[in-house]
């Protein structure tokens, strides 16, 4: 669903990180790990097509879903009706409910989303993720801003996706239950010191 | 047209109405038609001369006015990076956006023509100059106003620069605005030709600067 090939990214001329390989078919996750700063992000956005390498080759079809700190959702409309303008946009507008319940919101669907709490945003932002129905889900820091009793509705969620063939990339710095997930610390990827030329 | 073009204009307009956004450029170019009587003094003779390139003028200004809320907000707040992951191309989006502006601009300024023509004292011959000039030259300015809004979108002090970009390149649509306002076809039809090179390229300068935004 998504290979990284020797994949090298640069940042603002800065080598964040190198040489990195992995590949995600159906029903697999991959945990992304490191310090801040390391390139978690931009390894999440280049898997999303936002960004490019400067070496090495990302190759993959699958629809993508992708999940960053801003929620994107219209500050003015009632949750339900922002989640579905990107539902609809995915050709999904009937999961927009299932969504909903699968993240506890079913009880502010008609609150409008610049009420919303920065953990009711984000799990807003994780039920447009299960909306939009795509089978490669790009979840960058999910886990920010959740309770303990919304971390497990995630990692429910998550569970599910992957055991209907679905794949999962997930870089977060906060423990998160992925059973079997490919492990990628990324400070082992460190750019290796060349001689100055 | 598909069906995700139609929801992205459909989104757009509806944004650019709520809380009246899409007031702020009629009520400035009524200021402008209203405010030059002023300055000029109660010369109706005078007035109806230049009432014809005044409200070229003003709506020229009035197109600058919303260029800070066309693309800058939907990159802050994430809208286009999930656009982009959708597989949406940034032209496609851009050109979205020209079109939802020009719905949400352009009408109404051709409606509050008529007030601010009554208040310069305009002929019937000439307002219908104005009109038709209008409606075939803000297509232009709405696609300059959609580029440069994707150029200085994120900079500081956004809207000073967008307005010294895009005065200088507008003044092609000006002139020929203003110079068909003697009855000639031939400035109508370069003022088409450049509004249409305009709507033509603003699209993929805009998804370039949408695109070059990201890193």
């Amino acid at each position: 669903m998504l290979t990284f090939d020797a994949v090298t990214c640069v940042r603002g001329g800065r080598a964040l990180f190198e040489g990195l390989s992995l590949a995600l078919g159906p029903g697999d996750a991959a945990l992304v790990t490191g310090p801040n700063g390391v390139g978690k992000s931009s390894l999440i956005r280049l898997a999303a097509g936002l960004l490019f390498p400067a070496a090495g080759r990302i190759t993959g079809d699958a629809t993508r879903a992708l999940l960053t700190d801003q929620a994107s959702l219209d500050e003015e409309l009632p949750l339900a009706r922002a989640l579905a303008f990107w539902a609809r946009l995915d050709r999904a507008a009937n999961n927009v409910a299932v969504a909903l319940d699968a993240l506890a919101l079913s009880d502010l669907a008609d609150v409008p989303v610049r009420l919303l709490s920065t953990g009711q945003r984000r799990r807003a932002a994780i039920a447009r993720v299960i909306a939009s129905g795509a089978p490669l889900w790009l979840l960058d820091e999910p886990a920010n801003g959740l309770d303990t009793a919304a971390l497990g509705l995630l990692e429910t969620a998550i569970a599910k996706h992957r055991a209907s063939s679905g794949a999962v990339l997930v870089a977060s710095h906060t423990p998160i239950t992925l059973p079997d997930a490919i492990a990628i610390e990324l400070s082992q990827h460190l750019p290796q010191l060349e001689p100055a030329a | 047209m598909s069906s995700a073009l139609v929801l992205l204009i459909a989104r757009d307009l509806r944004r650019a109405w709520i809380g009246g956004g899409a007031l702020l450029p009629v009520a400035f170019f009524l200021l402008v038609a209203i405010l030059f009587p002023f300055a000029i003094g109660p010369d109706a003779k005078l007035l109806a001369r230049v009432g014809g390139g005044v409200l070229w003028a003003a709506a020229l200004l009035a197109a600058l006015i919303p260029i800070e809320r066309l693309v800058a907000p939907d990159m802050a707040s994430g809208v286009i990076d999930q656009l982009l992951t959708r597989g949406q191309s940034a032209a496609t989006i851009a050109f979205a956006k020209l079109i939802a502006h020009w719905l949400a601009f352009a009408p109404p300024i051709l409606l509050a023509a008529l007030p601010a023509a009554a208040l310069l004292n305009l002929s019937p011959e000439t307002l219908i100059r104005v009109e038709i000039g209008l409606l075939i030259g803000t297509p232009g300015l709405a696609a300059l106003a959609l580029a440069t809004g994707a150029l200085v979108a994120g900079l500081r002090g956004a809207g000073a620069i967008a307005g010294l970009l895009l005065l200088p390149l507008a003044v092609p649509l000006l002139i020929f605005g203003a110079g068909s306002l003697d009855g000639g076809v031939g400035a109508l039809k370069l003022l088409a030709a450049v509004s249409l090179v305009l709507v033509a390229g603003a699209p993929f300068v805009a998804g370039a600067a949408i695109r070059a935004g990201l890193d």
